[in-house]
């Protein structure tokens, strides 16, 4: 991969809970505008990695050592605040803010990051709900409740949400998994349409979800990275036979 | 066959028992608050009219007159109350839910239940002690400390209690989004959890107002209209207190009166808090 197209380069990553390891000696290098997969079975430390490229890791009590950089910069030199407007996340469970508005939860991480422009501010959650492909089903409730949608429109809101502080990286931590068979359609071609503008990391349970939106698959497994590879020859031909073992479902 | 009919018949049987056991309770759990309300109502409505709002007291032996001073009096006390409790409540409670995970918010916590068990007149000697002493003389702001402090732990506990209700989640997505805790502590996670901390300032208020005790060698009261905080302030409850036991038949009519009064002002502030923190979505 040539340099100047990794976004995220990860090294010698070791993630901890108190004293407890959860991540071994992880090095991936994420390219920019490509969508990576991470697979594993539950408990692999798929969350817990992707928690640890915008810092949220800390949030709930974990430590890291080995080095994550963004374009260059090493993570851990900057602000956590500053570093998680530039990269985005998407939860499992739909979190839109209950007490706010459709509008406002889109513009919550505008104003909260000082713009006031009131102009300037109903243009982005038009073009954000826009790329989120949720604009044309909630333009005439605006005002409405952001809890009173449904699940995968909530979903939705949540990444339009993101896509309003415009990051350059979107992490999904199995954004669909919560979701019906057509929302989770939607949210997956929405992906597809999100990486000619942003670099995106998404957790998986779902191995064909993997297969139809990333371009890059990682395996991880009890803490470690076993494969990392172009989704189709981590699917077609892997290199280990663990991941061949898990795609072709014989455990995890 | 019939095995299994005495087995259905028994599970429905005391069903029915249990069901009307928690039913009884349920009514005798009312049954207090309906008398409180009839027996205020049936002795206090003879007096209820606009002159009690709007009149002074009579000096003794006149009757008539109403209780202006001291509904005001009331109103400023709870107000000076608030004005403490509210925000050192809410700010505690703030504290103990989302940085109060060590030994200092234990030991907050266990104290702020400790207070919510003194004695509201054990309060009021300490404001006597702490504000009437210095100063010389009783005072509304004497009053208005007193009942702050014991509006304290109820909005504390209140607010912390509804604070921990908001998911986890809303706090990630927040910090997700690049903003500071501080923020979103303030516009995510207070905004989300503000209708049940305003249940928890009602309660306060509501408590406070219902105080008497601790006014009695605080605010001490006044048969004059004085609206100042420095000099001695009517109330409600304590012109109740003086009254009731007072051996006039007029006097004791007034305080079936002004019990009714606090009983009406404590409803209208209850629904007017209501009104302000009603949803703005329907279904919610």
């Amino acid at each position: 991969m040539p340099q100047n197209d990794i976004k995220i380069s990860v090294k010698n990553l070791d993630a901890f809970y108190g004293k407890n390891k959860v991540l071994h000696n992880i090095t991936m290098d994420i390219p920019s505008n490509q969508v990576v997969a991470i697979i594993g079975p539950s408990g692999c430390g798929k969350s817990t990695f992707i928690r640890c490229l915008n810092r949220m890791h800390e949030v709930v009590g974990g430590t890291i050592t080995g080095s994550i950089m963004l374009d260059g910069e090493d993570l851990s030199k900057n602000d956590p605040v500053l570093l998680r407007r530039r990269v985005g996340m998407v939860f499992q469970k739909p979190n839109p803010f209950p007490s706010m508005s459709i509008f406002n939860n889109v513009a919550a991480g505008l104003r909260l990051n000082g713009v006031h422009n009131k102009k300037e501010i109903s243009l982005i959650v038009e073009k954000c709900l826009k790329q989120a492909a949720l604009w044309d089903e909630v333009k005439d409730n605006l005002d409405d409740s952001g809890a009173n949608i449904s699940g995968g429109q909530q979903q939705r809101l949540c990444i339009a949400r993101t896509l309003a502080v415009e990051p350059e990286v979107i992490l999904m931590d199995e954004p669909a998994s919560a979701l019906d068979p057509v929302s989770t359609s939607k949210i997956e071609s929405l992906i597809f349409e999100l990486k000619k503008d942003y670099t995106i990391v998404i957790v998986t349970h779902n191995m064909q979800q993997a297969a139809r939106v990333s371009d890059r698959t990682a395996f991880f497994y009890l803490g470690e990275l076993i494969e990392y590879d172009i989704t189709k020859q981590i699917f077609l031909n892997p290199a280990k036979k663990q991941t061949e073992d898990y795609i072709t479902g014989r455990f995890g | 066959m019939k095995h299994r009919n005495y087995f259905l018949y028994r599970k429905k049987t005391t069903n029915v028992i249990m069901m009307s056991l928690t039913v009884i309770a349920a009514l005798a759990a009312v049954i207090p608050l309906f008398l409180i309300f009839y027996y205020t109502l049936s002795k206090g409505i003879a007096y209820l009219n606009l002159n009690f709002f709007i009149a002074m007291p009579k000096p003794v032996g006149e009757p008539g007159g109403g209780m202006a001073n001291a509904i005001v009096g009331t109103l400023i006390l709870i107000g000076i109350g608030g004005a403490i409790g509210i925000p050192v409540g809410i700010m505690t409670g703030t504290y103990l839910s989302e940085f109060g995970k060590n030994k200092f918010g234990f030991m907050v916590r266990f104290l702020t239940d400790v207070l919510s068990g003194v004695p509201s007149i054990v309060v009021g000697v300490v404001a006597y002690t702490m504000v009437v002493i210095p100063m010389k003389h009783f005072s509304a702001l004497a009053g208005g400390i007193a009942l702050g402090i014991l509006m304290i732990p109820t909005i504390t506990r209140t607010t912390e209690e509804m604070i921990k209700l908001v998911p986890h989640s809303l706090r990630e997505a927040g910090l997700a989004l690049g903003i500071p805790k501080w923020k979103t502590t303030i516009a995510i996670v207070l905004r989300t959890a503000w209708k049940g901390i305003a249940t928890g300032v009602l309660l306060g208020l509501s408590r406070a107002a219902g105080e008497t005790a601790p006014l009695l060698f605080t605010a001490l009261g006044n048969r004059f209209w004085s609206t100042k905080i420095m000099q001695p302030i009517a109330s409600l409850t304590v012109y109740i207190y003086d009254y009731s036991k007072s051996p006039f038949e007029d006097w004791n009519q007034q305080a079936w009166t002004a019990a009714l009064v606090l009983i009406i002002l404590i409803s209208v502030l209850s629904l007017l808090f209501r009104f302000v923190t009603r949803s703005k979505y329907k279904s919610d």
